[in-house]
């Protein structure tokens, strides 16, 4: 059997890969996992999205790769040098849960719905479609996406393996 | 408040005192609990990068037993009490005799129970230290999951996510007969809520 390549995309990150590899990352909770897809240059792209707006950004050095606003241009403009094609980009996510629910909760708390509400909307105005997603509930996952056919796996502790 | 990684020596001492005196109130309560010698190992306090956090409880991926409560008052901040697997079965055998044959599920009425150990350790550990600092430190209602490590402590750091890529938390461990209960403590003060703490405890701060 080939092994195949896993290439990990950290918290806060982003990674494009190609040739059959994998990119994978660990962990989201509130974070999504979003992920492109060029099915025809077969490059993915995933991006650990922990924040949904750079505009609350209060550090020094920003890292691009933690707020979807900032992320998603970023990747699509590393997947476009790559060789990917803007107008073919398909994309799937994943993640944006609410680990613990509280009543009367801050709206700093609700930062799973809030990322996932954020990468929408800059996927449509990219003219993005969404062919997948998995985002909500309170539960943590870990996706990998195949950059050979596109295909995104989920793994969650409570509901197993789960592919889109 | 720009950056903890300019934190003196001395404050990052203060601030494990400050872990020693609330884990070693919460591990005195479950001593009481079990009814046996409970002891903890020296608290660590230290400026992590996201990436690592998860690493303290075994990765993140690990699935653990987590109780979160919000601490909020004077210097609000997020808690959790997280245990293994094993260790939340057998915490719930010694203790109520609930634990059931199957070690990969747990039942509602074992959920609540871990919830309100929790939560008891949780309410020590926050009390003795807003006896000490004399702030008003009020836990939330506890909420438990058994989940990855990863995304539970994460939900913690979303603070200190718009300023960097590092959290400052102090963790405690519990032991049991020398062998680890393998039981954490993590208190993660929000970012602003530092000062308060040293102001409180009459520590000088530029």
């Amino acid at each position: 059997m080939i092994q195949q390549d896993v290439i990990k995309v950290g918290m806060a990150d982003l990674k494009w890969a190609t040739g059959g590899a994998n990119l994978r990352t660990t962990g989201l909770g509130s974070c999504v996992g979003l992920t492109l897809y060029d099915p025809v240059a077969r490059i993915a792209g995933m991006a650990h999205v922990m924040l949904p707006s750079s505009e609350i950004a209060r550090e020094s050095t920003m890292n691009i790769a933690k707020y979807a606003d900032t992320a998603i241009p970023e990747l699509i403009g590393q997947m476009k040098a790559s060789g990917a094609a803007v107008g073919r980009l398909v994309a799937k996510m994943a993640g944006g849960a609410q680990m613990f629910a509280f009543s009367g909760q801050s709206d700093s708390m609700r930062i799973g719905p809030r990322n996932v509400e954020s990468c929408m909307e800059i996927l449509v105005n990219y003219s993005i479609p969404v062919l997948g997603q998995d985002t909500g509930g309170n539960y943590g996952r870990t996706i990998e996406i195949d950059s050979s056919s596109g295909v995104l796996t989920i793994r969650s502790v409570q509901f197993g393996i789960k592919e889109i | 408040m720009s950056s903890f990684s300019r934190f003196k020596a001395f404050e990052l001492d203060v601030l494990k005192e400050v872990g020693n005196i609330g884990a070693g109130n919460a591990a005195t309560a479950l001593s009481r609990l079990l009814d046996k010698p409970v002891d903890m190992a020296v608290p660590k306090v230290s400026l992590l990068p996201f990436e690592e956090v998860a690493d303290r409880v075994g990765g993140s991926e690990q699935v653990v037993i987590a109780v979160y409560l919000r601490v909020e008052g004077d210097a609000p901040g997020n808690m959790f009490f997280i245990i293994q697997e094993e260790a939340a079965k057998r915490l719930l055998g010694q203790l109520i005799s609930l634990a059931s044959e199957d070690p990969d599920s747990y039942s509602e009425m074992e959920m609540s129970a871990l919830c309100e150990i929790g939560n008891i350790l949780a309410g020590s550990y926050l009390s003795s230290l807003a006896d000490l600092t004399q702030l008003l430190m009020a836990p939330s209602v506890p909420s438990v999951a058994r989940d990855m490590a990863g995304p539970i402590l994460t939900y913690g750091l979303m603070q200190y996510g718009e300023m960097g890529d590092s959290a400052l938390l102090i963790e405690t461990t519990f032991l049991e007969d020398k062998e680890e209960l393998e039981g954490h403590f993590f208190l993660i003060p929000d970012p602003d809520s530092f000062s308060k703490i040293f102001k409180a405890l009459g520590v000088e701060t530029e």
